[in-house]
């Protein structure tokens, strides 16, 4: 049977029916009384210097309320970057300022250079037409080898060939050289991981207020981590402390990283509410997105793999070049280096690793986190290379992952990080059977029957999640923690608030949260409700992403349940004359072990708020615990993916035909949620793989520029998928075993794509080594040219 | 600016507007519906779909000028008299067929009109009818298996619950 | 969006009248001219929509010909062709999305003439007639490179005739992205002969494989195709596709369309 309440149960999601009769609400459903609209005039050339900007006939249009340009913004902090790399030198990397509005030189397509306030947003458009604007066009840097050359020209001035750091990791040099010298085999594989938008359906929205009387400001904002923002905001770019400012993150239709970031639209609003004293709205539309959000991905690679005469892995080095677009964006440095270079080893005892990164400026949109972050162009790499080897060696490529598989725990890898718990093997043997490899032959058949290739791929992946331990990430560079923070109110009635400082913008958080909650106190999960997205009612937090939602901020409702437990306990104790080490709690119930006395949780409830029968002296009334939960380690989910497709040999077209996707997330609270966690995840991993790809000119202009270019999966474009977590190892360091889930099908879908397009075209005699993503028609069509 | 009047969810609405104000804008800012989406500028999203007349249609593509005498039908509209969840929203919420919600109101829409046409569709028709219907969230798996549940079919030998 | 005003004249008289006036601008189903709106890059003082007049709505067949009104949606040609030009039923049930084809109409597509249009190709095939508020133009006649038409100021599209062919078929390889074609072509067998049209590839929108058509004239089976090839040049290239690539393409699908037929 399985379980209907509790954790592990698949409840239905509660937040659901508001979403499903139209009650959501998302900022842009929010107006407010006076509001005004802004209009951002944005750079349309990569690079140039700005010569002119003549605002007075556009401020003389019908309906502006004021124009900004970066002359407002002068002395005023730029966004800031939240991770501090240092270069293999010992140096700090290079961190240019990152004007709200350009200062003086544009470094992108869609900087914004103008803001104009409005009555409305269409007069908002006019005036920014009638702005006269000069730019002296520069030669814009948009190649990433061609940018590191000395006689390039420079994003910023002052730093030739635009290099943000040279990052190395791992075995040292000597080590990693005596692994290569001494290999049977080495396979070398270049690759590109394709630059993504990550297109949340809802684009970014912000609307700001100020309120004179206390000096106090209000952002409504389409963000994964509202404290975030206020922190980032309030100290680093407007100077407004914590206690004047609130932070509201409402409904958010989707993130996948591109909202985590401070982004300088956001603080304009902020900053604008304050100067002109009425509220600012500005709602992104997609065009505008695509040049404005943070991109993701975008590496170039060469990787290189060293065998022993048995197929043993025994070294691996990398050297990859991370575009970081124009600027810093918040969390930008730290996605090649410390969410990519830690997780190199993936899941094989490989023992010498080294890992080499350098970060680019070019003339781009910033380039930041996107679901995954680091690890799927980790995961990419390797699980390519490992494929190219097993090619190369003609070994079947199961038995070669089988083979160098880590099967001891903890273990300790060459790059930095203790994987605490797996099983790889388990995982691997589920996939192989939800996969049905001895039917392949037959689906094979039937597909050349029919004029197709078909073929075949399998991956695993490992990665890096519950961000993450402050203490380690602090000594690499992190500029903030990473616990995370929540308050159970329970009120008089027995009825609980539980804040927390996660936020849930598509995760079930308001559904899962609470069947943690009731599960340790025994009562009905309708009587939870969880609270989240607004600084003025929560504690604390850091928010939603990198996996980490459970496994910390969900430790920190635990601990925080813990208290109340306990305090619960001691008031249960008195009612019942009995000592608070002699209460059980269980299914709502408070006895004392071994009679049959009991109370029920409302009247210790009611009692806390209503003391009139109460041990004053030795505890508080009232019944709100808060704790903050910084975690030990991050979590390690881990699995292997397999992937069929067809290919049409005349067109290129490739067709998913099968999916499946074994993995271990530990403990599991919503089954329902998990799964589909995992399906959206599949479904971007295979965008990447087949369909998506940011392309530049080489003048810096942006020619996936909406989706009639921008190739977004349909649902036409996707399989039911098979996906399984059934071989649980739970994590051993938070308390409830969780190792999260929310990135696995990102990163560990598209390697097993492109496997599976190679083994069909190789098996075909095509002998072709290596597609890049996306794997496009045209790609296949040429990569079967030769 | 022109007067229109149309039937809203069957509630009749007048009003004068803009020629250039979308039904979007309409819906969202005049009659404060907030729950037709806005997802893109290129009409390919579907977080905006609504009915017009009975016919599917993008909001954001259709002038309220142009909705004159029309009846339109939108998210807000579709749940039971009695305020319960319709058939179509009740299985997205048995199915998981919805993560952000942002897609959602389109979704629903879109598969209100599908199942209009085509009571029991396959998979592969639920696929291609959802073309111009874009989830960044649900991977589609739940959303095609809510919409055959929706139909009646049974769904339970589809992967996954 | 500028502001504009939009006028919904219930005839074509009254529309023509209505375009005549300074910077008006004909509203088919908005399907790509609202999009253009939207990026500013049309500034009409009065969209005149032809949504309200019926007369150019509908579907009529009659003497080896189907006549469509130039304000019909796809969703209705898909529907209301399905029996008498099955092909062309098929090509309109692919344009876009339900909701496009909803609104979205033949007129507007053969004016706007878009490159990667579907209708283009099915004009060009058939044989199309346009017919216009003042006069009919052949297909032949009436595309004139991107976005170009023989359109006069004004002039709308009330009605295109297709032939209806023995045999035909239009495969669309979709643009993964937009959907529109990749390249697409349509293949129509006539007793007087075999007509190719293909979309999506040229620098100059829709036109004709010739040399298909004299082979399959003479022989109508894929077969007969063997040898020959579209030049890459003054194809397109762009994201998506190079020139090589869509010539390669134009190939296999005119072999597949002229399968598909029969
Ligand atoms: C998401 C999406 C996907 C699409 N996919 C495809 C596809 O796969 N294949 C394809 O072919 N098309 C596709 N389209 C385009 C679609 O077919 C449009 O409907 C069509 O191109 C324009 O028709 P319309 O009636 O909407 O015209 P409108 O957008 O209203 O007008 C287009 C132009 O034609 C003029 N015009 C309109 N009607 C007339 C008339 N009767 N006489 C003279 N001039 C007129 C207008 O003034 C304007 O200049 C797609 C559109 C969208 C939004
Ligand atoms: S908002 Fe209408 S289609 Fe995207
Ligand atoms: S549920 Fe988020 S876009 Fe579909």
């Amino acid at each position: 049977m399985p379980k209907d309440h509790g954790i592990g149960a698949a409840q239905k999601r509660r937040e659901d029916v508001r979403f499903l009769t139209g009650a959501g609400k998302y900022t842009d459903d929010i107006n407010v009384y006076g509001q005004t609209y802004c209009h951002f005039l944005r750079s349309d050339v990569a690079h140039g210097k700005i010569t002119s900007i003549d605002t007075s006939a556009a401020e003389a249009m019908p309906g502006v309320v004021r124009i900004f340009t970066g002359k407002d913004f002068e002395g005023i902090g730029g966004l800031p970057c939240g991770w501090q790399v240092t270069d293999k030198n010992g140096d700090p990397m290079q961190e240019p300022p990152h004007p709200v509005l350009a200062q003086g030189k544009v470094r992108h397509v869609g900087e914004p250079i103008c803001a104009v306030v409005a009555e409305t947003l269409e007069q908002a458009r006019d005036a920014a037409e009638a702005i006269e604007l000069e730019i002296e066009e520069l030669p814009a840097v948009v190649d990433m080898r061609g940018a590191l050359e000395g006689g390039s020209a420079r994003v910023h001035d002052d730093l030739p060939g635009n290099l943000c750091y040279d990052w190395q990791f791992g075995s040292d040099t000597a080590t990693v050289e005596a692994a290569f010298a001494s290999a049977a085999h080495v396979t070398t594989l270049e690759l590109v991981n394709n630059r993504l938008v990550a297109n949340p359906m809802e684009p970014r929205v912000a609307l700001a207020e100020y309120a004179r009387a206390g000096d106090e400001s209000t952002l409504y904002t389409t963000s994964q981590n509202p404290h975030v923002i206020r922190l980032l905001m309030g100290a680093f770019v407007l100077g407004i402390p914590e206690h004047k400012l609130r932070v509201v993150a409402p409904d958010v239709g989707g993130g996948f990283g591109t909202k985590i970031f401070h982004y300088a639209e956001e603080a304009f609003v902020t900053f604008a509410a304050r100067q002109i004293n009425r509220p600012v709205k500005w709602t992104s539309t997609r065009s505008e997105a695509f040049m404005s959000d943070a991109h993701g991905r975008d590496h170039v690679t060469k990787i290189e793999l060293a065998l022993d005469a048995d197929n043993n892995f025994i070294g691996l080095r990398t050297d990859t070049l991370a575009n970081m677009g124009a600027y810093l964006s918040t969390f930008a440095s730290s996605v090649p280096t410390w969410l990519h270079g830690t997780l190199m080893a993936g899941n094989y005892k490989t023992p010498a690793i080294q890992v080499n990164v350098k970060a680019v400026f070019t003339n781009t949109v910033p380039v930041d986190a996107y679901r995954g972050a680091g690890r799927p162009e980790a995961t990419f790499q390797l699980e390519r290379l490992v494929d190219k080897a097993a090619r190369e060696l003609g070994v079947d490529p199961i038995k070669l992952r089988r083979q160098n598989f880590i099967d001891s725990f903890p273990y300790a890898t060459p790059v930095a990080v203790e994987y605490d718990t797996g099983n790889y093997v388990a995982t691997m043997d589920k996939l192989e059977e939800m996969i049905d490899i001895p039917g392949f032959a037959a689906r094979r058949a039937e597909s050349e029957a029919k004029g197709k290739l078909r073929g075949f791929g399998v991956n695993c992946y490992i990665e890096a999640c519950g961000i993450a331990p402050s203490n380690l990430v602090g000594q690499l560079g992190a500029r903030a923690g990473l616990y995370d923070a929540a308050t159970v109110r329970v009120n008089a009635t027995g009825s609980i608030s539980v804040m927390v400082g996660a936020h849930s913008h598509g995760q079930g958080h308001e559904t899962a949260f609470p069947q943690v909650v009731a599960d340790m106190l025994g009562i009905d999960e309708s009587m939870i409700e969880i609270v989240h997205g607004d600084t003025s009612k929560i504690p604390f937090g850091m928010g939603t992403y990198g996996s980490r939602s459970l496994a910390v901020c969900g430790s920190a409702m635990v601990r925080a349940t813990e208290k109340i437990i306990n305090k619960a306990k001691k008031i249960a104790a008195h009612l019942m004359e009995a000592s608070a080490g002699d209460i059980e709690l269980k299914d709502g119930m408070f006895t004392v072990a071994g009679t049959d006395k009991s109370v029920a949780w409302g009247d210790v409830t009611l009692a806390a708020y209503v003391p009139h029968n109460y041990p004053l002296t030795e505890i508080e009334p009232g019944l709100e615990e808060t704790a903050f939960y910084d975690p030990a380690n991050f979590t390690y989910p881990a699995g292997a993916y397999a992937c069929e497709v067809e290919v049409d040999p005349e067109t290129g077209k490739v067709t998913i035909e099968r999916f499946a996707a074994a993995d271990d997330f530990g403990n599991v609270v919503n089954p329902m949620i998990v799964e589909g966690q995992v399906h959206g995840g599949l479904a971007q991993g295979i965008g990447q793989a087949l369909l998506e790809t940011c392309v530049y000119d080489a003048d810096g202009q942006l020619l996936s520029a909406s989706y009639m270019d921008y190739a977004m999966p349909r649902a036409s474009d996707v399989p039911f998928y098979k996906v399984d977590h059934s071989c649980a190892t739970p994590c051993t360091h938070n308390p409830l075993g969780v190792k999260g889930c929310g990135e696995a099908g990102a990163i560990g879908s598209p390697p097993a794509v492109v496997n599976a397009v190679l083994d069909a075209l190789n098996h075909a005699g095509h002998d072709v080594a290596h597609i890049d993503m996306p794997v496009s028609p045209h790609r296949v069509w040429q990569a079967m040219q030769g | 600016m022109t007067k229109v009047t149309m039937t809203v969810n069957g509630k009749t609405v007048s009003k004068e507007v803009r020629g250039n104000m979308l039904m979007t804008e309409f819906l969202r800012d005049e009659l404060h519906l907030t729950g037709t989406h806005v997802g893109c500028d290129t009409s390919q999203c579907g977080a905006c779909n609504i009915h017009v007349n009975g016919a599917n249609v993008k909001g954001c593509t259709i002038f309220a000028a142009e909705c004159d005498g029309a009846e339109i039908a939108t998210i807000e509209g579709q749940a039971n008299a009695d305020g319960s969840l319709n058939v179509i929203q009740q299985a997205f919420q048995d199915h998981h067929g919805l993560q952000c919600g942002f897609c959602t109101p389109g979704m629903v829409m879109s598969a209100a009109a599908l199942l209009k046409e085509t009571p029991k569709p396959t998979e592969a028709e639920i696929r291609h009818y959802l073309e111009g219907n874009i989830c960044r969230c649900t991977g589609y798996h739940n959303i095609v298996k809510a919409i055959m549940a929706a139909s009646g079919q049974d769904v339970s030998s589809i992967a996954a619950e | 969006m500028y502001s504009f005003e939009i006028v919904r004249p219930k005839s074509v008289a009254d529309a023509v009248s209505a375009l005549g006036e300074e910077e008006a601008q004909a509203l088919g189903g908005g399907q790509t001219l609202i999009p253009s709106l939207k990026q500013r890059l049309a500034a009409p003082a009065v969209l005149v929509s032809l949504a309200s007049i019926d007369e150019i709505k509908g579907v009529s067949s009659s003497g080896g010909a189907v006549t469509i009104g130039g304000g019909t949606p796809h969703g209705t040609v898909a529907r209301d062709v399905a029996a008498s030009y099955p092909a062309l039923a098929a090509l309109a049930g692919n344009i876009g999305d339900p909701a496009v084809r909803s609104r979205g109409t033949v007129g507007g597509s053969l004016a706007n003439n878009d490159p990667a249009a579907c209708y283009p190709a099915a004009a060009l095939a058939s044989g199309a007639t346009i017919v216009t508020s003042n006069r009919e133009i052949a297909a032949d006649d009436f595309f004139e490179g991107l976005f170009t038409t023989a359109l006069e100021d004004g002039e709308i599209i009330t009605a295109v005739k297709f032939r209806i062919p023995e045999k035909a078929a239009y495969i669309k390889f979709e643009q993964p992205a937009s959907r529109f074609a990749l390249v697409g072509v349509f293949v129509a067998k006539f007793a007087d002969g075999v007509r190719v049209a293909v979309t999506g590839a040229s620098e100059d929108g829709v036109f004709r494989w010739t040399e298909a058509e004299a082979a399959l004239s003479g022989d109508f089976s894929a077969a007969a195709l063997d040898g020959l090839a579209v030049g890459a040049d003054g194809l397109m290239t762009d994201l998506h596709g190079s020139a090589a690539y869509r010539a390669h393409l134009i190939g296999v699908l005119t072999k597949r369309a002229v399968t598909q037929a029969g």
